[in-house]
């Protein structure tokens, strides 16, 4: 009865006999001691190795020290913070820019046909995003479908140079992060009162002063929630830089992993880690202002 | 004077129409762009080369190749187990954590539903090093069990917020029901509530499935040497370049999935169906 007992101190009740809590033990009890142990102690470990200092080994000394985020401060990392930022930055407002038109036309059909298309939203998620960025990989190989094609229609005479480049990274972050934009959007698109833009019409308002007023001021947090959806996972998904870029395109998610799994140099990688997680918290709480952290729809 | 106002009209009409078309081709336009990638896996996946650059003619070899030849299996299988152990884990824990986070009060609450959400939105790849450094920290052995537990973190959260949206929607009075006729309460979970929950339980199990069978960032992490998901097999694969064997048996996947999706949504129009044939009965 080991999970009991921690269950009872993780609730810290008191003045109630035991028989009373035990149904909220039971249920409540599993959730709040594996979120404790496995996220929230975790990610308190990280802020405290953030502040210590790698020995010659690879391993921690425990001496404290704010080196590891000063460290950051280095031109060569400053250089990989900005592109991360920039590329997610780009990612997002394209996935804006797409995915918003595409939830309003959704949201436009009837419910039946719109679970339908948001299922076929989805489906590519459930494939191995890995194949489906090595397949666009093919795509853009000099001997691939692309060049092939604008070849053949005499557009260019020799074939492109796009593989391993920066505009592949940014593809395969659209290709990845595109149907998660679509979600929150189509959600707060559909909520929407609709009736007050036929009274904005009729007031003689014109189609554009009448999105700028009212769609995108009742859809804001559906754009948020695609802001956290996408913005910060594109910050952190390693794996596209490195199947889009070669290897030749360095972006933060990366230089974290490197930090643990290459050179082992652990107080680097959590300060880099705690730089993430203050980003992540910043857009939170822009996001809290405006609606409600039960609504983000994830799933 | 009337066919001025119906020139007018159809003027209107006309433009409404042109948007229409619009939109449909706009829309038609972005799922191609979602979907060129798949449809490339699928065409390679009958490609008659060894490369996977460039076409060369159709062949089922390569899935004579997967289901005859190919170590791919180890490693689905590995997947399977990983993604089964956190299913059922998830739910288990999810379930009742969403039931208790529901209807009880107790001190840490708020603290615990807002915990929920830190791996819904903190990048993968820290809560991928956070588990890392706890089992390293702990000497938990990278293994099978380190994936599992990891998987099951990611998707607890998930469960929760399912298992909340159904809940919220049921009528929780049949409960009180049951237990004025006599039931204790473990009964009546097991023969009332838990029955009632089936549909968000499925939706649940699968999105769990979903998540956990193609997670790549925080498995390399914890996996270790010794356990080697598919995800993680394709990416080391993916450097020097991927087999079509990889393509025959993603696209078997997604076959599969569809289907499983297709059944889950006729499983759950029946669920529904009957669920109002017996309220019918009762009341």
């Amino acid at each position: 009865m080991a999970t009991n007992k921690g269950t009872t101190l993780a609730m810290g009740g008191r003045g109630h006999g035991l028989k009373s809590k035990a149904p909220a033990m039971a249920t409540a009890g599993p959730v709040s001691i594996w979120m404790i142990l496995f996220v929230m102690l975790p990610l308190i470990y990280i802020l405290f190795i953030s502040f210590m200092t790698r020995n010659t080994f690879g391993g921690i000394d425990y001496s404290f020290t704010v080196e590891n985020y000063t460290e950051m401060l280095q031109p060569l990392y400053l250089k990989v913070i900005f592109k991360s930022l920039k590329m997610a930055f780009v990612t997002t407002v394209v996935c804006l820019l797409v995915g918003y038109p595409l939830a309003y036309w959704i949201a436009s059909k009837p419910p039946k046909l719109a679970a339908k298309l948001l299922m076929l939203v989805m489906i590519p998620y459930w494939t191995s995003s890995l194949v489906r960025l090595y397949s666009l990989n093919l795509l853009a190989m000099p001997n691939g479908f692309i060049s092939l094609a604008l070849m053949k229609l005499n557009i260019i005479d020799k074939p492109l140079d796009i593989l391993y480049s920066d505009g592949m990274v940014f593809a395969g972050l659209l290709v990845a992060l595109l149907p998660f934009s679509v979600l929150p959007l189509y959600s707060s698109i559909e909520k929407m009162d609709r009736s007050l833009i036929e009274a904005s019409k009729d007031l003689g308002a014109n189609s554009f002063v009448t999105f700028k007023n009212i769609t995108i001021p009742q859809t804001f947090p559906g754009i948020v929630g695609c802001i956290i959806l996408v913005f910060i996972p594109a910050l952190g998904m390693y794996y596209v830089p490195e199947i889009m870029g070669g290897g030749k395109v360095m972006l933060i998610g990366t230089l974290v992993k490197n930090q643990f799994l290459v050179t082992k140099n652990w107080p680097f990688g959590a300060s880099l880690a705690i730089l993430l997680i203050f980003i992540t918290l910043a857009i939170l709480w822009i996001y809290t202002r405006f609606a409600k952290l039960e609504d983000l729809e994830v799933c | 004077m009337n066919t001025v106002k119906n020139t007018r009209l159809s003027k209107r009409l006309k433009r409404k129409r042109a948007a229409r078309i619009g939109s449909n081709i706009y829309a038609t336009l972005v799922f191609i762009f979602i979907y060129i990638p798949i449809a490339m896996m699928v065409l390679f996946s009958f490609n008659d080369q060894r490369t996977n650059y460039y076409w060369n003619g159709f062949t089922l070899d390569w899935y004579e190749y997967l289901f005859t030849r190919s170590d791919l299996w180890e490693y689905l299988v590995i997947s399977l187990i990983v993604a089964l152990a956190s299913v059922i884990l998830s739910l288990i824990v999810g379930v009742l954590g969403a039931m208790g986070l529901a209807r009880f009060e107790f001190k840490l609450k708020k603290l615990i539903n807002n915990s929920l959400y830190i791996p819904i939105v903190v990048p993968e790849v820290v809560l991928g090093i956070s588990m890392l450094m706890l089992f390293e920290t702990c000497h938990f052995p990278l293994g099978l069990w380190s994936i599992i537990l990891a998987h099951t973190t990611f998707c607890i959260p998930f469960v929760i917020i399912i298992m909340r949206g159904r809940m919220a929607g049921m009528d929780m009075s049949i409960e009180e029901a049951s237990q004025d006729l006599g039931a204790n309460r473990i009964v009546t979970f097991f023969r009332v509530t838990l029955p009632l929950l089936v549909p968000g339980i499925l939706s649940s199990a699968f999105m769990a499935f979903t998540l956990s069978i193609d997670d790549v960032i925080i498995t390399n992490f914890v996996a270790g040497p010794y356990a080697t998901t598919l995800p993680i097999k394709i990416l080391s694969m993916v450097k020097v370049g991927l087999k079509p064997e990889v393509n025959a048996m993603t696209t078997i996947m997604i076959l599969v999935l569809v289907i499983g999706v297709a059944l889950n949504s006729v499983f759950q129009a029946l669920l529904k169906k009957r669920a109002v044939t017996s309220n019918k009965t009762y009341f």
